[in-house]
């Protein structure tokens, strides 16, 4: 495929004194991608996706999205040029409803925020906009409900309902499933499986089961250092990638 | 399951049809029989509305974005020091003085804004101090602008719209400050039922929230800061205008302090919060600090800790609270 | 040259009375993570009371010893009365709550000993001058430098060498981790609370000359603790020391060198400060 890559990452590095977190790290993701990204405890991931995001400045290397760089942009104008992530912990707006958590979003998304200052028509759509996406993704039934009232595996689902209402080409799932009982994960799964193919996603995931079933391709971090890629076949047959996950199963 | 109602101030505005209409007409209604029963003490309830108008300002920055400040009285004295200044030598007709003053209250929330709120916490407390502390030291220096100890004298008004002159009995100047107010109050409406202002509620609540989704936190703050600082210099403004006079108390931290306590009284994010807070307060002070403004201040140092540890949503969830307590279920925080 | 050695003494003890009220108040705001404006009421206290002693015949030292001991009692009240319910709530229930307690202690004492300000009556060896080479010096200036250098390297064996230390820099670096090692941050605390508070009572007494006793002490001279602690770092002991030394002189040389200007020079430079490290000199982390 020649297309623009959504994210295109080169080169990217990142030290902490004397301790390199990310090493000369490539990455490219074409529109609709499913990338998994793992590795083991401290190999790097998070710092990964802080630099992606822009809560840390990398010491080196360059990231663009769709073709244009965006090094040198704020954590917030990234994601309005569509870098959306959701995060391992979650962060949502706890005392306000379920529908306007993500009504807010998309109320930012089309930039309607200074435009109006009155209670008008395009909150209205927001909020409908907003409904639409909760039925979507199966939690329209607490949608006037406040979040800090809905039960822990909901908010991850609506975790990502914001970051999908945000339109966005890029999606970083920083472990969706983080929290979730195994038991319920096929929850988060079957969400992951219906999102909009055109997004190209980045899945940052401990829980195996998930990734494995989710991406395409795998990209395996060690100490900061992309150690392979590739097929989920591929990567959990990978000798290197067993004894990296020392006797931690595999598949 | 019963479903809590968000605490935003926006259950009481869209509450619809006439039940709700006659409840927020309520305020404004008391505001004209206030002014036909309470004659010879205008002056009194002049005052209670430019409190209500700087609770308001304070309810914008720290009640809905989260901005927490001890500086608000920078801008209030600000407000009332441009309008004073402004009488006394520019021109003496009060909506031009009033919307200057406003204006460059407005300006200097700006500067100090896009200053200070980078940062947080204890940081941004003692920066909002240090605004005030810089204003007033300039305040008591400039002796030959300001007056300085002695407070700024000889403000002479000229008629409201050219007509009505500020009168003896304060009718004119309660009227004034009336109207003033209900403008300020369309448009805090306005923005806490905005897109805008769910996303003040949001930065209060979650700025990491707020950034993954792509708002610019810190313009968001700036903006409600300058618009809050505007609304402040307003009410400093009215208090120059109707009182003919400035002192360097109006930039005092005592100022700062009565804001919040009046907001914490009445109630935050509720928009009538700041109107049953700084009523209360004003009435009840009137009295009290006739005996010992002492016992006053104590009285309200308790109560202010009283209504932290106790009553969080302030007068306006008395009921609430007070049910709640009953049933022996602990109270439910926002 | 004379001239700069007097305002570098003045502004140490300035910076040594700082130094003895605001540490108890890095520890609140640095441990307990409590936004604490309340402060200087406990000074307050501690030199209200020791004026009420003196009045009453009490020699000066047993007086302050027991106006210390009586504050940090306060202290240790206030910490398990009001305080508590507060740390798991926000910033802003911190501020309003400790502001409230601010107007207790400014209106109690006032409706105690009158609006008037309290003198702290000298004893004749330190109101006296001692000659230090080139020029007299008031003797009380160099007793608060001695007091203040003596506090400070016993503060620093309590905080650096001794068991108690150990666990009080651990709980500052991570209140969570102290819990999960069995340290009880809580009595940890509230002993520190009421240390601190005594401390704060003994800087009322003894700093009575520089900063004078009057009702609004509390909140006049609320910036100028909370710039100490903030600069200083949260949190930070060794910071605090700095920074109360370092505003004690400069906020002196300010006012002896451009006395007209001073005050905006202090908070120009509180300002400028804050905004270009807005975490402080010395942020905690590193060093306790």
């Amino acid at each position: 495929m020649t297309a623009t890559p959504a994210l295109s990452v080169s080169g990217l590095s990142k030290n902490f004194g004397a301790l390199a977190v990310a090493q000369s790290i490539d990455l490219d993701l074409v529109p609709g991608a499913r990338m998994g990204l793992i590795g083991p405890n401290g190999a790097g991931k998070t710092t990964f996706v802080n630099l992606l995001t822009g809560m840390l400045r990398p010491d080196a290397g360059s990231i663009s999205l769709g073709g244009e760089p965006i090094d040198r942009l704020k954590p917030e104008d990234r994601v309005r040029r569509g870098l959306a992530r959701t995060h391992q912990i979650n962060t949502l707006l706890n005392e306000t409803s379920v529908c306007e958590n993500v009504a807010i979003a998309i109320a930012e998304r089309d930039r309607i925020a200074w435009r109006t200052l009155r209670f008008g028509p395009q909150w209205r759509a927001c909020l409908d906009e907003a409904q639409d996406r909760l039925r979507q993704i199966g939690i329209a039934e607490v949608a006037d409900r406040r979040v800090s009232e809905l039960p822990y595996g909901q908010q991850r689902l609506l975790e990502i309902a914001i970051a999908l209402a945000l339109k966005p080409r890029v999606l970083l799932l920083d472990e969706p499933a983080a929290g979730v009982p195994s038991a319920e994960s096929h929850v988060i799964h079957d969400v992951l499986e219906q999102l909009p193919a055109d997004i190209a996603i980045l899945i940052i995931e401990h829980d195996m089961d998930v990734v494995f079933r989710f991406a395409r391709e795998i990209t395996v971090l060690v100490q900061g250092r992309i150690l392979t890629r590739g097929e989920p076949a591929v990567i959990a047959a990978n000798p290197e990638v067993r004894a990296v996950y020392l006797g931690r199963s595999v598949v | 399951m019963t479903t809590l109602p968000t605490r935003s101030g926006l259950a009481e505005l869209s509450a619809q049809g006439r039940l709700g209409l006659a409840w927020h007409a309520l305020p404004w209604v008391l505001a004209f029989v206030v002014f036909y029963m309470a004659e010879g003490y205008l002056s009194l309830w002049t005052n209670a509305l430019i409190m209500i108008l700087l609770t308001l300002s304070l309810d914008l920055a720290l009640g809905y974005a989260g901005i927490v400040t001890l500086g608000q009285a920078a801008f209030f004295g600000f407000g009332a020091y441009a309008a004073g200044l402004f009488a006394i030598h520019v021109h003496n007709d009060p909506l031009i003085g009033l919307v200057t003053a406003t204006a460059l209250s407005g300006l200097f929330g700006f500067v100090t804004g896009i200053l200070i709120l980078h940062t947080q916490g204890v940081t941004l407390l003692m920066l909002t101090l240090a605004v005030a502390g810089l204003l007033a030291e300039w305040a008591n220096r400039a002796y030959e602008i300001t007056g300085g100890d002695d407070g700024l004298q000889g403000v002479r008004m000229g008629p409201v719209l050219g007509l009505f002159r500020f009168d003896l009995y304060g009718k004119t100047a309660y009227l004034y400050s009336l109207a003033v107010l209900f403008v300020w109050f369309v448009v805090v409406w306005r923005i806490i039922v905005s897109p805008f202002g769910r996303s003040l509620d949001g930065i209060r609540q979650n700025p990491a929230r707020m950034r993954a989704i792509g708002t610019p936190v810190w313009w968001r703050l700036v903006a409600i800061y300058t618009i809050s600082a505007a609304m402040a210099g307003t009410a400093g403004a009215l208090s120059a205008q109707t009182t003919r006079f400035v002192g360097l108390t109006t930039l005092s931290v005592l100022v700062s302090g009565t804001a919040l306590v009046m907001l914490m009284l009445g109630g935050t994010r509720r928009i009538y919060g700041a109107f049953l807070g700084a009523t209360v307060y004003v009435i009840v002070q009137d009295y009290a600090a006739k005996v010992n403004p002492f016992y006053w201040m104590f009285f309200i140092g308790a109560l202010l800790m009283a209504t932290v540890l106790f009553l969080e949503g302030g007068l306006m969830d008395l009921g609430a609270t007070v049910r709640k307590y009953w049933r022996r279920a602990p109270v439910k925080k926002p | 040259m004379s001239s700069f050695i007097t305002v570098l003494l003045d502004g140490l003890a300035y910076g040594m009375v700082l130094f003895i009220i605001s540490v108890g108040l890095t520890v609140t705001m640095g441990l307990m993570r409590i936004t604490n404006v309340a402060h200087g009421g406990f000074a307050m206290v501690g030199g209200y009371l020791a004026a009420m002693m003196i009045r009453a015949g009490v020699p000066f030292f047993p007086a302050a010893i027991l106006a210390s001991v009586a504050a940090g009692l306060v202290g240790g009240a206030v910490e398990m009365t009001v305080l508590r319910p507060l740390y798991r709530k926000g910033e802003l229930a911190q501020v309003l709550l400790t502001f409230g307690l601010t107007f207790v202690f400014i209106a109690g004492l006032t409706l105690l000993f009158g609006t008037n300000s309290q003198a702290v009556p000298l004893p004749d060896y330190l109101s006296g001058s001692v000659h230090i080479g080139f020029r007299d010096y008031p003797a009380y200036r160099l007793f608060l430098i001695a007091t203040g250098l003596v506090l400070a390297v016993f503060l620093w064996l309590v905080v650096d060498r001794s068991l108690y230390g150990a666990k009080l820099r651990a709980a500052v670096d991570n209140p969570r981790i102290a819990r999960a090692v069995g340290i009880n941050v809580n009595r940890l605390f509230t002993g520190t609370f009421i240390a601190g508070c005594g401390l704060a009572g003994f800087g009322g007494v003894v700093g009575a000359e520089l900063l004078m006793l009057e009702p609004f002490y509390a909140l006049k001279y609320l910036v100028v603790f909370l710039v100490v602690v903030v600069v200083g770092g949260l949190g930070n002991f060794k910071g605090s020391f700095v920074a109360a030394l370092a505003i004690g002189i400069i906020d002196t040389a300010g006012k002896f060198f451009f006395p007209n200007i001073s005050a905006y020079f202090f908070f120009s430079l509180v300002f400028v400060l804050l905004l270009w490290r807005p975490n402080g000199l010395m942020p905690a982390k590193s060093a306790a």
